[in-house]
């Protein structure tokens, strides 16, 4: 029987202790004293949301195949057990041995949002492994950070020892070999960084040196080491197909936020909206084909076990086989008591069809992200979803007997106004209006529309990566604005209005677009206590405010500033295919308001042809 | 079809809730593609029910779960499938096919039997006398504890509810009343006793594993209390 590292007395006074214990279905069972590397995967979250990532299961199994690599995971505490681990002096461990991380080769962390960075500092400090890089000894774990947020590394800078840029199915067993390989020779923890710093994808922090402006700009970035290239190339896999994937994910006890198997149709995104990090960072567009996906449906179902399969990508709707791969799951598993979980898809004939097969229309809801009030605004940001398009899908579904709407947007995006604040309100209440022209006696009852808008984060590798982001007052005087637009709406007791919290969203700012110097003042604050700050009932702003003083730092620097166009970016080392001229291009679009168009539509040259894959070939051979 | 499946839980799955072990099962079914029956509507779930919920913490050697089949090859196969795809610390060791008209195993349940050993460092001082004074404990006319209800505080005389209560090789062993109508936790059979001994129970004293449940087909007077597993038959 597999002994655990925390007593039953722990984990018997703890929520959820299945959370601590591995054990679970799927999960890889090796022997560590056999295996030449040891490498532990952590999503710096609570288990529930960590077990939930596709990503990283895919990782794990990958590394798991390798007969002389044993992969294990690491997610963070909570804060239940986080205080009895600091009393009691328990070293953090990983599930599946239940051994202390600090006897680990690797760990590696998948960054997914900006607001987990304390997180990181909580699994060092409890797995007692020095936070700098320049502090660790010969035989610490070599810390790796990957995933979205490591397209601007830099605030985490200080505590990493590399970082994988791009998708890591495709050097990550280079990098292995090059560890095993000085190990073997008996070279030191720098000559393995400097092997590292050699292979395409890898970044090595230590290895350069940058110098600032007086006026706080970066002025610029060189290597300090002769391995070091100047520019670090993101990963990305050529052809879907061919590129791993995971027959077995691990099927945890306790309900993860994502209980389902999950099928990725496409990485990337041929839409180009001038927001989105994700759509620009993933290009080119690369589809998996329809016999690929029908062929892990059935594997992945027989081996979960789970009753529910979903599909995931960005924009699923433009996916070529989409009709194919929706109708094959229907017909091929309905019957057999799987729910189908659908993506948000573009409202058509096509997908409300497929909606009230899989779905109790009364139940429920239409979503559409128009993600703007007004089709100037939408122009600004390239949303190409008209008002004529929303008003016709809703239509279409209120005869199909829906009645329920949610409408998602943004607030504080370049170049908003008053015009388009209000546009929230108006266009739910048209869109209210349209249901109320449907005969009383045909209706379902009441017609409920929920708008909700977030605040707007500039990203790194977006147009909008020179804008000045809104203070935290302006966030919310423009959410009243809507809101006191929403009180004088014809059908306001049909229509109902949600905001996100301000406090948080300045501080995404700040961490997304921040420089080196940030790493401080997120050590500080995790000092003083911050932890969890992605959650609400964890998060307390002060913690941060005080740091920002501690530390000297000025966060309206990093948000409220719009850039100069020839700006160097703490971020610009990183060739992310996307050229920064086709970015300062669209940034000069949006500005005067020019669409552009998709890459199905014309390929406006971004750069991501440089891969030599995806959309950017599609029909050219 | 109905099926009655017996398992056991041992070693760290113990921490597993009873819900999550619900969950564990359905989706165990259908990796063991057993073509179990599902209820009709827009989200089907299977048709299986549980015995009686084990409490985190605990181990068991006698967990019954009943489940309808529209077809199987025969008990032995569908407990072989079964057992192909569990993790370690759950295992099927019976599977009997019931009567069309056997009422489920929830409702039958009657009796369960445990066993409790000390976790260490929980020992009493006084070893020899804890395990001597279990004869006396139980030739009390009336055992009253305080019991906590959802509406407070009550007394309750739980000596009826204890069958049996012995201890053998540092090993307390009963058999308790079990059920909806009146379910006696083994943890406030060990507190009434501690009370008795005068001393006050620690927490996490034990270490309590469940060994058998029982049906009852005599009545309240005259029990005859009948492991659930035996109430049918293998078909092989
Ligand atoms: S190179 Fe053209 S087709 Fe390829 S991703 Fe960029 S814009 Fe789209």
């Amino acid at each position: 029987m597999r002994k655990l590292a925390l007593s039953d007395e722990i984990l018997l006074q703890i929520d959820k202790p299945a959370r601590y214990i591995g054990g679970e279905v799927n999960m890889a069972k090796k022997d560590p004293k056999l295996v030449d590397i040891r490498f532990a995967m952590c999503f710096p979250d609570v288990y529930e949301i960590g077990m939930s990532h596709l990503g990283m299961q895919i990782l794990y199994d990958m590394f798991n195949r390798r007969d002389d690599i044993y992969c294990e995971r690491i997610y963070s505490p909570w804060t239940d057990l986080d205080k009895i681990m600091r009393e009691e002096n328990i070293p953090l461990f990983a599930l599946e041995s239940q051994d202390p991380i600090k006897e680990f080769d690797f760990i590696g962390i998948t960054l997914q949002y900006e607001m987990c960075y304390t997180n990181i500092l909580q699994i060092l400090d409890l797995g007692k492994i020095p936070f700098h890089t320049k502090d660790r000894a010969e035989d610490d774990p070599i810390l790796i950070g990957g995933g979205p947020c490591a397209y601007n590394p830099e605030p985490l800078a200080a505590f990493f020892d590399l970082f994988y840029i791009g998708e890591g199915e495709t050097v990550y067993f280079e990098l292995m070999d090059r560890y095993k390989e000085n190990k073997k020779k008996g070279g030191s923890r720098k000559d393995f960084l400097q092997m590292a710093a050699g292979i395409d994808g890898i970044y090595v922090p230590a290895f350069y040196d940058v110098t600032y402006k007086e006026d706080g700009t970066v002025d610029c970035m060189k290597p300090n080491n002769s391995h070091a290239k100047e520019k670090v190339t993101k990963q990305v896999v050529n052809n879907m197909d061919d590129a791993f994937f995971i027959d077995n994910p691990i099927v945890p006890f306790i309900k993860a936020t994502q209980d389902r198997v999950v099928l990725e149709l496409q990485r990337g995104c041929i839409r180009g909206c001038r927001f989105c990090q994700a759509g620009n960072v993933y290009r080119p567009c690369r589809e998996h084909s329809l016999e690929y996906l029908k062929d892990y449906a059935y594997k992945l179902l027989k081996s979960t076990g789970h009753e529910e399969i979903s599909l995931s990508s960005l924009s699923s709707s433009d996916y070529s086989q989409l009709e194919g791969i929706v109708n094959f799951l229907i017909e091929e598993f309905k019957g057999k008591g799987v729910n189908i979980s659908l993506p948000s898809l573009r409202i058509d004939a096509f997908s409300l069809d497929v909606m009230s097969k899989v779905q109790d229309i009364k139940k429920s809801s239409l979503t559409f992200a128009p993600e703007a009030g007004s089709q100037r605004l939408r122009d600004v940001i390239n949303k190409g979803l008209t008002e004529e398009t929303i008003l016709k899908g809703a239509s279409e579904a209120f005869n199909g007997g829906w009645n329920r709407v949610k409408l998602y947007f943004m607030l504080g995006l370049p170049t908003e106004t008053v015009e388009d604040m209000e546009g929230i309100a108006e266009l739910s209440e048209k869109v209210a209006e349209v249901y109320y022209e449907i005969p009383k006696d045909q209706r379902n009852g009441k017609v409920q529309i929920v708008a909700s808008s977030s605040f707007f984060v500039p990203k790194p590798f977006t147009p909008f990566q020179w804008a000045r982001m809104c203070t935290r007052e302006e966030f919310l005087e423009r959410a009243y604005i809507v809101k006191d637009k929403f009180r004088t709406m014809l059908n306001k007791k049909s229509l109902k209005y949600n905001y996100h919290e301000a406090d948080l969203t300045v501080l995404e700012g700040v961490l997304a677009r921040g420089d080196r110097k940030i790493s401080a003042l997120i050590e500080e604050v995790y000092k003083n206590g911050a932890i969890y700050d992605s959650w609400s009932e964890h998060f307390k702003n002060e913690l941060w405010m005080n740091a920002f003083e501690t530390c000297g730092i000025d966060p309206d620097f990093y948000t409220i500033r719009e850039r100069d166009l020839d700006e160097v970016f703490p971020w610009d080392f990183i060739h992310s295919g996307v050229t920064k001229e086709f970015l300062k291009r669209e940034w000069q679009n949006a500005v005067s308001e020019k669409i552009t168009p998709n890459c199905r539509q014309h390929c406006t040259g971004c750069g991501a042809m440089s891969f030599k894959g995806g959309i950017c070939y599609e029909g050219k051979n | 079809m109905k099926v009655r499946i017996k398992f056991y839980k041992h070693g760290p799955v113990k921490f597993i809730g009873h819900l999550d072990i619900m969950r564990y099962f359905q989706k165990a079914i259908r990796r063991a593609e057993i073509d179990i029956k599902y209820s009709e509507g827009f989200s089907p779930h299977q048709v299986m029910s549980f015995a009686a919920p084990l409490g985190v913490g605990l181990t068991s050697n006698g967990e019954y779960m009943d489940i309808e089949v529209n077809s199987m090859i025969d008990t032995k196969t569908l407990m072989d499938r079964l057992n192909a795809v569990m993790v370690e610390g759950i295992m099927a060791t019976d599977c009997r096919v019931l009567d069309e008209r056997a009422k489920n195993a929830m409702s039958l349940v009657a009796a369960a039997d445990y066993t409790l050993i000390f976790r260490e460092g929980k020992e009493p001082s006084d070893l020899g006398r804890f395990f001597t004074g279990l004869a006396d404990f139980l030739n009390q006319p009336e055992i009253l504890i305080i019991k906590k209800t959802k509406k407070g505080e009550k007394e309750v005389d739980i000596k009826s509810g204890i069958y049996e209560l012995s201890a053998e090789d540092e090993r307390i062993f009963m058999k308790v009343s079990s059920g909806s109508a009146d379910n006696l936790k083994p943890e406030l059979v060990m507190e009434a006793y501690y009370q008795f001994l005068g001393l006050t129970l620690p927490e996490f004293a034990f270490h309590i594993q469940r060994e058998e449940v029982y049906g009852n087909t005599g009545d309240e007077e005259n029990r005859n209390l009948i492991p659930l597993g035996l109430m049918g038959e293998s078909c092989e």
